[in-house]
């Protein structure tokens, strides 16, 4: 394919995104007729793989009975503590670890370590530890957010171009002035999107933790579900689990580009 | 003598090989002068430059202020860049109020001072303006703004002008010949533009790399108001280029 066809491609690409929503509505009702057709052409039993319609029951009636909304509200509850303080505390530390070099040197090789260990790994001591109930969910959420948030911190402020530095010298700003006048706005679009990937992180191990340790939450009620082999419900709770975080995700995403483009890092 | 540069060296290290980017450069600088630090890259111009304005010691030899040793970057005086160096964080007016922020002014008074120079700069109706919605003449106004908010006693450009196209640079030349002859202040400037110096200095400190020193400081006795297409214009950038040339045949000292 020659290269002048595959602009004139990207272009027409580009003039369809305006019609963004229309995909995202072929897309969900494909997966949707993908999915009765499953239910159509084999002979799964409807008890072990339900189909659109009984899920759209189950949702009914977890919505009405209060189910749901007892567990959503135990689960966001969970997931804005252990967020805040994970990015609260991420932040803090990323902005001295990065200001002050050799301390970062120092904590680097054994962070890298920990870093790819899943945080439900820990859970067995994290049990033993805090116990059964939010704690445990908390703790998970905070380990899963604080990796990515503190390595882009440290990341945003090393990067910091000398001449903000060169401008603050030369007007006297003091070295603790400059760490809000300066360093937290300079590396502040590094730190968001380092926030947008922690929160789907930790939204997934939310869901996983409380499926170990705990007996609220839309990860509880995935356990509850299948012990009580109302798989309707379990493909329910799957779906509201996956809308919830997308949500999330769009939010956030639309924050870290109105912060881009506050910051004239793109248009 | 206001400012005292005194046998001043500066050598890195790099990839192990040491570096000799100022041999033994002297040099006195009077309060209210414009002084043009002129020469290709590699001569040391924004090295002696950084070394008077306190935010790279010099290895060797000694430069004073007002009769103080300068340490470090003093308030008193402001550096203009290249890149601007503004916050893109802030829009342009609270841009200009840092200049006054880490001092004991009070809000209004930071606020009125930082507008008073925006206005001298042309920019008063730019006020909310984020930096990056501007052009990069009206980006170095805005740092000009900030640096005159200061009220320091030397202004330094480090090839304030270098990023602009040619008609905008004729421009802001103006505007800062303008300012300073209203403020008087003193101005060090680098830059490796011929006629950029010739058109704003007092006096053109002509430096040469390899290692980098001064080969000859030339007063530029053209008066207040030059003309960049008149004679005299023509034959003192002549003499400039001279030096240049001459450099590659023989070793001589030029002084005027």
């Amino acid at each position: 394919m020659s290269v002048s066809s595959i602009a004139g491609r990207a272009r027409k690409f580009a003039g369809r995104q305006g019609k963004a929503w229309f995909f995202n509505v072929c897309s969900v009702l494909l997966l949707l007729l993908l999915w009765q057709l499953i239910i159509v052409c084999t002979d799964v039993s409807s008890a072990l793989f339900p189909s659109p319609f009984q899920t759209w029951r189950a949702f009914l009636e977890i919505l009405n009975n209060g189910t749901l909304f007892d567990h959503f509200i135990s689960s966001m509850y969970r997931f804005a503590v252990g967020f805040f303080v994970s990015v609260s505390v991420a932040v803090v530390f990323g902005l001295v670890f990065g200001w002050i070099d050799w301390l970062f040197r120092l904590v680097n090789p054994v962070l890298q370590i920990l870093r790819p260990i899943s945080p439900i790994a820990w859970m067995p001591f994290i049990v033993l530890a805090f116990g059964i109930g939010d704690a445990p969910a908390v703790v998970i959420i905070f380990l899963a957010g604080f990796f990515p948030v503190f390595l882009s911190t440290v990341a945003g402020v090393r990067n910091i171009p000398d001449i903000y530095f060169r401008v603050s010298a030369s007007f006297g700003v003091g070295p603790v002035e400059i760490f809000w006048k300066v360093i937290f706005p300079a590396a502040f679009p590094q730190i968001t999107s380092g926030i947008h990937l922690a929160l789907g992180t930790a939204w997934v191990f939310l869901v996983c933790g409380e499926m170990v340790g705990a007996q609220s939450g839309l990860g509880y009620l995935i356990i509850d579900a299948r012990n009580n082999l109302r798989y309707d419900i379990l493909m329910t709770d799957i779906i509201v689990i996956g809308i919830i975080g997308f949500i999330m995700d769009s939010a956030l995403g639309k924050f870290e580009k109105f912060i881009l483009k506050k910051w004239g890092i793109s248009e | 003598m206001y400012i005292n540069i005194d046998n001043v060296s500066k050598r890195f290290t790099r990839k192990g090989k040491e570096f000799t980017a100022l041999d033994n450069v002297s040099l006195t600088i009077e309060r209210g002068e414009f002084i043009c630090l002129l020469g290709p890259s590699g001569c040391g111009k924004s090295t002696l430059l950084n070394a008077i304005a306190g935010f790279e010691p010099p290895t060797e030899g000694s430069i004073t202020i007002d009769g103080l040793d300068v340490r470090k970057p003093s308030s008193r005086n402001v550096t203009i860049f290249q890149n601007y160096g503004l916050l893109p964080w802030r829009n342009v007016l609270r841009n200009v109020e840092l200049a006054l922020e880490s001092r004991n002014v009070s809000r209004t008074e930071r606020t009125s001072r930082a507008k008073k120079y925006l206005e001298m700069v042309g920019l008063g109706n730019f006020l909310d303006v984020s930096p990056h919605q501007l052009s990069g003449g009206m980006q170095q106004r805005v740092a000009i703004a900030r640096a005159l908010t200061a009220e320091p006693d030397i202004i330094f450009m480090d090839e304030p002008f270098g990023a602009l196209d040619a008609i905008t640079r004729l421009k802001l030349q103006d505007d800062i010949l303008q300012i300073q002859r209203k403020q008087k202040k003193t101005i060090i400037f680098v830059t490796h533009d011929i006629e950029e110096a010739v058109y704003l200095a007092d006096r053109v400190v002509v430096m040469t790399p390899n290692p980098g020193k001064v080969k000859s400081v030339m007063k530029i006795e053209l008066g207040p108001s030059r003309d960049r297409t008149s004679e005299d214009f023509f034959r003192t950038r002549e003499k400039i280029f001279e030096i240049f040339n001459m450099t590659q045949h023989y070793d001589i000292e030029y002084t005027i």
